[in-house]
């Protein structure tokens, strides 16, 4: 099926209107030599044969009954109301506000959107939204390096290993260096960033340090001690947060965070496959010249009306061309206002009852494993939502449990080796304590 | 009476409701913002409480140190369901979208976005799967985006193709990381520093350029609007790495000396990079791959219509050459057991093969790496493999064709109202120019195009490509029957000859929109970026439209 709305009659009158006799002389400005040979496209589907083909694909998924899969993609509730809102289609057909008169409500919702952004991390201002937390981590540090004109950037191994790889791709692209700052993966240790690990690395060279609160592994960092470290070193700190656990959490601003990135799948986005999510930037005012992406400002109009508008463009591609500060045009203007909608849609009581629960639902799942003698905690100190278990033979069980349709949680080993026979579990709101006791049985009898 | 009397509201009587405003500088606001209508204790959703067994089998655990606990909560808003919903709601309502009118927004390939895109999106089979689901868990997701990539290479003749890039200038960023890998892997990545780009680009392009850590030099535009072959051949050296050319160009012009440009490129050994904004326009006429270029991005959110959502997502994967492909992004979907022609035969015959297993390789040593988390838009997948098995190849062709007969049509039908500095074939989207409007009657482009918001029409996108003065780029899609196109030529004329009879009537446009325009001097010179609690502004303001919080009238 097309979507074409054009009768033969429509395509005639269009042909004797340009001059032409048929929509081949339309297209012979394209040189022969290289006009398309007979491709192998499929004919087209109706629409119930599209969903019977997109039904059997979404068949062949499995989606497991019990998860502890985190490691940074996270199942939260979606409230159906957000759905509603990001489904509606003046949010979701229109383009990119060009035209601030006739795109308020887009506008108007990613002003919210920084509010809340700025709001929940103590900083002073948020960009309009980045592809995801790992693309909004990278180029958070690619500003350090332009705020600090340094040429180096130091990240510790509590980042995630994703997030990880993806900055290294983008800092090859202008040669800038990235060093790891080791964490403390001794049996029983803290499993964080030791300040004086990050000093060692922390050069005159060095724009930032990029550390994560809660970090890969569950594990709260400390972040004032990263900060001042970073600060001592005349370096900015990135911090990479969870944005739930910020209902509980002290906000990055408040530790001296001067660059906060994060990845907002948490508040109201479905774990989709990695995808679409949408990515958080926040800084202090003082470095807003050197942020990329797009930013909305308040104004008003000639008869004082308030409304937004794109600003400070001046740091654009579309305007600065090979001097802008980034390249991102499209970004994630749809998830953003899930996010807003989600945080609206929760409150500040909401937010933090999604953020207790998942805490206490993971001292719970640590606890009845330790109680039942089945696994320990591979790190010793504080953890937040997520915590490390050391389980024999976990590879093997963690196959034999997917086989019932029980994900237990992420196989530390596939991204550090180190970390072998180690699972890393989540917990969220809507994990109950069924769950954890049918964790609990099946990692039992996968002995 | 004609279609295009103006000014006049929409159909949801929006001018109407939002023509009260009084001058005199006052503040006044169309809709509160969400922090404006909090009220504190109110709430809409809430979650079940922890059990005493949870918290029990807790005890013993480590605490979080109140040293790193937040002192005062966030101050999100406090409002109801419905509330936050109505909020919402009226927001929208503020929106001009593809769903609503005409959005002939030059570039952006504003065509209908099919609803059944969005139910597969939905799927809960697909919506909630976990990336890192066991790969026996995730074969249905793994297989759709093999799926994809197999369609998109035949549509586009390249080699391979990488899914992961999460917009189109993400596409070129991974497009030109590939190409500098390239380059090195053969021993040249110091000595290929430069990038050539046509004047007419967008400004990703050399934006872009600079991200790879290369040097943009600009390439001129000959006087038919396509790039200047000799200017291009004096450019090429050792010294450069790639061309990245835009085609059709963003005049809406085919490139008609491609295959001159492309061995030219390749005879200097630099990487030729099309950029594919502008795919809409030759599905089954020209594969980018075959011709010879070696790298390209699509805009699956343009060409294959997943919805823009106001500024993202999109998803921009590219497709490369064979030459290329070792470098690009890991990890790739792969059928790692089964044979690929027979599983693609069994699926559009809607089966799943039996045996057949898919997987995700990442063991690619020569791999730039990753350029964003997991593998790409999945989401954004979805929508685009559901529309392309909806239109098939009679479809894919027809949607070219006629996205082209359309740009033709107002080409021709608006050639005398408005400058046409290229006056030549259209593909896609035509270029006009305003400079006559604003010489003869000082109405400028952007006068015209708030001109044209009174009429429910989104504008064309304005002063781009940088090389026509004054230009509206217009891109009608295929998706707009004959009616729709005749109301926008007949607003075009009706603009052109207010213009000249009328200029104040122009430009004190719009009248009709929820705001006039918007002092976009002063939102930079004093940026307000976010909300300032505690702040007066909180307070419903004197003037107010929408009256005290909770009263506002539905516009």
């Amino acid at each position: 099926m097309t979507y074409s709305p054009h009768t033969d009659a429509d395509r005639s009158a269009m042909l004797d209107a340009i001059g032409v006799g048929s929509v081949d002389e339309l297209f012979e400005d394209i040189p022969a030599a290289v006009r398309a040979s007979a491709w192998d496209i499929p004919s087209p589907l109706t629409e119930q044969e599209v969903r019977a083909e997109l039904s059997r694909l979404a068949g062949r998924n499995r989606i497991p009954e019990v998860s502890f899969l985190g490691a940074g993609v996270y199942r939260h509730l979606v409230p159906s109301v957000v759905a509603e809102v990001i489904g509606r289609p003046e949010f979701a057909t229109a383009y990119t506000p060009y035209q601030p008169e006739v795109s308020q409500g887009t506008l108007q919702s990613i002003y919210e959107f920084q509010s809340l952004v700025c709001e929940l991390t103590g900083m002073e201002v948020a960009t309009a939204s980045h592809y995801d937390g790992a693309t909004a981590t990278a180029e958070a540090a690619l500003m350090a390096c332009r705020l600090t004109r340094r040429n180096r950037v130091a990240i510790s191994a509590g980042v995630s290993p994703d997030t990880r790889r993806v900055l290294e791709t983008y800092c090859s692209g202008p040669g800038i260096e990235v060093v790891t700052v080791p964490i403390d993966l001794a049996e029983g240790g803290t499993g964080t960033t030791r300040p004086q690990d990050a000093a060692v690395v922390l050069g005159e060279d060095v724009a930032c340090l990029v550390a994560a609160q809660p970090n890969f592994y569950g594990q709260l960092e400390p972040m004032r001690e990263l900060a001042e470290v970073a600060h001592a070193a005349s370096a900015q700190l990135v911090a990479v947060v969870e944005p739930t656990s910020l209902a509980l959490l002290e906000p990055p601003g408040a530790y001296g965070a001067d660059i906060v990135a994060a990845e907002g799948q948490p508040l109201g986005i479905p774990a989709s496959f990695g995808g679409p999510y949408v990515g958080l930037m926040a800084a202090r005012m003082a470095s807003v010249r050197q942020m990329p992406g797009r930013l909305v400002g308040a104004t008003r109009d000639g008869v004082g009306r308030r409304g937004y508008v794109l600003t400070l463009q001046a740091r654009e591609q579309h305007i600065r061309r090979e001097k802008a500060a980034s390249n991102i045009c499209t970004n994630q203007a749809l998830m953003a206002l899930a996010a807003t909608a989600y945080l609206c849609a929760v409150g500040p009581e909401g937010l933090r009852e999604v953020a207790e629960r998942s805490v206490i639902q993971a001292r719970h799942l640590a606890g009845a494993l330790e109680a039942a003698g089945l696994a320990t905690r591979r790190f010793s100190g504080p953890y937040f939502a997520e915590v490390t278990m050391r389980v024999p033979n976990a590879a093997h069980r963690h196959a034999a449990m997917a086989e019932q349709g029980i994900v237990a949680g992420h196989l530390t080993e596939r991204s550090e080796p180190m970390l072998h026979d180690t699972l890393l579990l989540a917990t969220t709101e809507l994990t109950t304590d069924a769950d954890i006791e049918r964790l609990v049985g099946a990692l039992r009898d996968s002995a | 009476m004609s279609v295009a009397d103006a000014p006049r509201t929409d159909a949801s009587g929006r001018g109407a409701a939002f023509s009260g405003a009084s001058g005199g500088g006052e503040l006044t606001v169309v809709e509160p913002l969400i922090f404006e209508r909090s009220h504190a204790g109110r709430r809409a959703v809430r979650f079940p409480a922890a059990s005493d067994e949870a918290r029990r089998m807790g005890e013993g655990q480590p605490e979080v140190p109140s040293s790193v606990l937040r002192r005062e909560p966030p101050r999100l808003p406090e409002v109801s369901e419905l509330e936050m919903l109505r909020h919402f709601n009226r927001l929208a309502h503020l929106n001009q979208a593809i769903d609503l009118n005409f959005y002939p927004l030059g570039s952006c390939t504003m065509k209908y976005n099919p609803k059944v895109n969005e139910w597969a999106a939905r799927l809960p089979g697909l919506a909630e799967s976990h990336p890192l689901d066991p790969e026996k868990l995730g074969q249905g997701s793994l297989e759709l985006m093999w799926l994809l990539a197999e369609l998109l290479k035949e549509i586009s003749g390249f080699a391979a193709v990488s899914l992961q890039p999460a917009a189109g200038a993400h596409g070129e960023l991974t497009g030109m990381l590939i190409a500098r890998a390239f380059h090195r892997a053969n021993g040249e990545g110091d000595q290929r520093t430069k990038v050539l780009v046509p004047d007419s680009a967008h400004g990703t392009n050399p934006a872009t350029a600079t991200m790879v850590g290369y040097e943009t030099v600009t390439i001129r535009s000959n006087e038919r609007g396509g790039i200047d072959l000799e200017a291009l051949r004096g450019a090429l050296g050792p010294d450069v790495a790639a061309l990245m050319i835009t085609n059709p160009s963003t005049l809406g012009i085919f490139e008609d000396q491609i295959d001159e440009v492309i061995a030219a490129v390749k005879a200097a050994g630099a990487i030729a990079y099309m950029d594919g904004a502008n795919l809409n326009a030759i599905l089954g006429r020209f594969r980018p791959g075959e011709a010879g270029f070696d790298v390209m991005h699509f805009n699956l959110h343009k060409t294959f219509s997943t919805p823009h959502g106001g500024g993202g997502p999109g998803a921009g994967p590219i497709g490369v050459s064979q030459r290329l492909e070792p470098f690009l992004p890991a990890p790739i979907p792969v059928l790692a057991e089964g044979d690929a022609a027979e599983v693609m035969r069994q699926a559009l015959a809607g089966r799943s093969t039996p045996g057949a297993r898919f997987a995700l390789d990442d063991d690619r040593p020569d791999s730039i790496g990753k350029v964003r988390s997991w593998y790409g838009n999945f989401g954004m997948f979805v929508r685009a493999y559901t529309y392309i098995r909806s239109n098939g190849d009679s479809g894919l062709r027809t949607i070219s064709e006629d996205a082209v007969l359309a740009a033709n049509y107002l080409r021709v039908r608006l050639h005398d109202a408005y400058d046409l500095p290229y006056d030549r074939l259209s593909k896609h989207e035509v270029v006009f120019s305003g400079r006559r409007q604003k010489r003869e009657h000082g109405v400028t482009t952007l006068d015209i195009a708030k001109a044209i918001l009174d009429y429910g029409i989104h504008p064309p996108t304005i002063y781009f490509p940088l090389i026509v003065e004054e230009a509206m780029m217009v891109e009608p899609t295929e998706t707009e029957s004959l009616e729709t196109l005749d109301r926008f030529v007949d607003v075009m004329l009706q603009i052109a000859s207010r213009a000249a009879d009328d200029p104040g009537s122009i430009k004190a446009a719009p009248v009709t929109t929820p705001v006039g325009r918007l002092d976009e001097a002063a939102a930079a010179r004093r940026p307000d970026l976010g909300y300032r609690f505690g702040a007066d502004v909180a307070a419903a303001p004197a003037g107010s439209l929408s009256g005290p919080a909770g009263e506002t009238p539905t516009p």
